[in-house]
């Protein structure tokens, strides 16, 4: 059989795992916002036990590889009498190892807009809550954008250990049809171009996103001064 | 000579841990008035300015601006909305343009309509002479005119003083000149002004009245010229001596 007509034959299947990346990477990085900006918040303006008890998830989800973090989910916590279904068990996973990294991402673009720029806002009358939506926001958005970028590529393609625990996603799909196909390679490498088409447009988009909203002086683009 | 002062500080302490830097400074500003603060480094002199808006509270002591007590005041923010900030550093918004910068307190703190707030925001610019940069982001300033932004932005909010903590401090001595223009302007013009500032030409020519501080004391306070003439303590000569064999007398 011609490998197109074989990609052409897999692809169906192909498809419906990819559905099933992207749901799971969509849930990973929602859990990786809602969890990841308060922990920001609590870096940032926290209390100093706050930033202790913060600092101690961020060491731990960073530390734990993420296949021993879903595998725990997965084979361990039904022994304590909880389980969950692997869709769940693979997003929580994900998605409380991603609210760490995005929360550096977030504390970094918040610290870095600076306390002169906080000091001048209060200083105009302005309360704490109007100067962080209308001064520090703004700009640790457009900052925080390459590194979300980034992080949700790391996302999506992490999604792909799900299928260690028995998710069916775009790699598991793959697997049956490498089963009944006996061509992993032509297999693997339409699976890797999925991911690659996926990753790209998820850059891609950001990056749009980055372009309409820059300032100049703002983020790694700007800094260029046209005074002179 | 008004009876009531603008300003009124009195016995004002504060400690950064266990380095105390103010230890009982008290002095007033009338309306229209501009005072200079001078002294060494880490003498206090840009705390009592952090003090003055409680950016920084005081750990004792009282101010007053008109009849409202700032160091007990519930409502810091009305406070803040009447004394003007120039920070060293200028403190500019980077996402915002200058008119963006000088507008945003106008709408986001004192409610004004768009509209309004830019018609003021653009007679500021014009103010320290900077109409044609209303569209430029502060990158694409120089430093000179990042500070003039920023004046005109206190300006903008009407204050009843403004504070300038070291103003041109971050500039090139070439761009000194630019913002030591605009404040002597200020300054001839009725706004009230206390300025912290090595510039020992601008104190002189300015002020009404200098202030030496040196170990979070007054040490002297006076007509400038009798000051820089014939002072009563030994070490203020020394320091206004050493200041302008330092930076010259020029600079406006």
């Amino acid at each position: 059989m011609d490998n197109l007509d074989l990609i052409q034959q897999a692809l169906p299947y192909l498809l419906e795992g990819t559905v099933v990346t992207i749901e799971l990477t969509f849930w990973s990085l929602l859990i990786g916002i809602v969890i990841g900006l308060p922990l920001a918040f609590g870096q940032v303006y926290g209390n100093k036990a706050l930033k202790f008890v913060i600092a101690i998830y961020e060491r731990l989800a960073r530390s734990i590889p993420l296949l021993v973090m879903l595998l725990l989910l997965n084979y361990g916590l039904p022994r304590l009498g909880l389980r969950i279904p692997v869709f769940r068990a693979a997003v929580i996973g994900i998605g409380l190892r991603s609210a760490a990294y995005q929360s550096q991402i977030y504390r970094g673009a918040i610290q870095s807009v600076g306390g002169s720029q906080l000091k001048a806002a209060l200083s105009l009358g302005m309360s704490r809550f109007k100067a962080f939506f209308y001064i520090i926001a703004p700009q640790a958005i457009r900052i925080a954008i390459p590194p979300v970028a980034n992080e949700s590529a790391i996302v999506l393609k992490d999604t792909s250990l799900a299928f260690t625990i028995g998710v069916v996603e775009l790699l598991r799909q793959g697997e049956y049809y490498i089963a009944t196909s006996n061509k992993p390679m032509v297999i693997y490498l339409t699976v890797a171009f999925i991911y690659f088409v996926l990753t790209t447009l998820v850059n891609g988009g950001l990056s749009l996103f980055e372009r309409k909203y820059q300032i100049p002086g703002i983020g790694i683009e700007g800094g260029h001064s046209d005074a002179y | 000579m008004p009876t009531k002062h603008l300003l009124k500080i009195e016995d004002l302490h504060h400690s950064f841990g266990s380095n105390q830097v103010l230890k009982g400074v008290s002095f007033s500003l009338n309306k229209g008035e501009t005072k200079v603060i001078v002294g060494p480094s880490g003498t206090g002199k840009s705390t009592i300015l952090n003090n003055i808006i409680r950016l920084v509270p005081p750990d004792q002591g009282k101010i007053y601006l008109e009849d409202t007590e700032i160091t007990a005041t519930k409502k810091i923010n009305e406070v803040r909305q009447q004394i003007g900030f120039v920070f060293q550093d200028f403190g500019l918004f980077n996402h915002l343009t200058a008119l963006g910068n000088i507008m945003v307190g106008l709408t986001k703190v004192k409610k004004m309509t768009k509209q309004a707030a830019a018609e003021l925001a653009l007679n500021e610019l014009d103010r320290v002479g900077l109409k044609e940069f209303s569209d430029s982001y502060p990158s694409q300033l120089s430093g000179g005119q990042k500070q003039r932004v920023g004046i005109a932005r206190a300006l903008a909010m009407q204050p009843k003083l403004i504070l300038f903590d070291e103003p041109t401090s971050s500039l090139d001595p070439e761009l000194t000149g630019e913002v030591l223009k605009v404040m002597r302007n200020l300054a001839e013009d009725g706004m009230t002004m206390l300025v912290v500032t090595h510039e020992m030409g601008f104190a002189r020519s300015v002020a009404d009245e200098l202030i030496f501080m040196e170990g979070g004391h007054i040490i002297e306070q006076g007509d400038p010229e009798q000051l820089f003439t014939e002072p009563v303590h030994q070490r203020t000569r020394e320091f206004l001596f050493q200041l302008t064999d330092l930076y010259g007398e020029g600079g406006a």
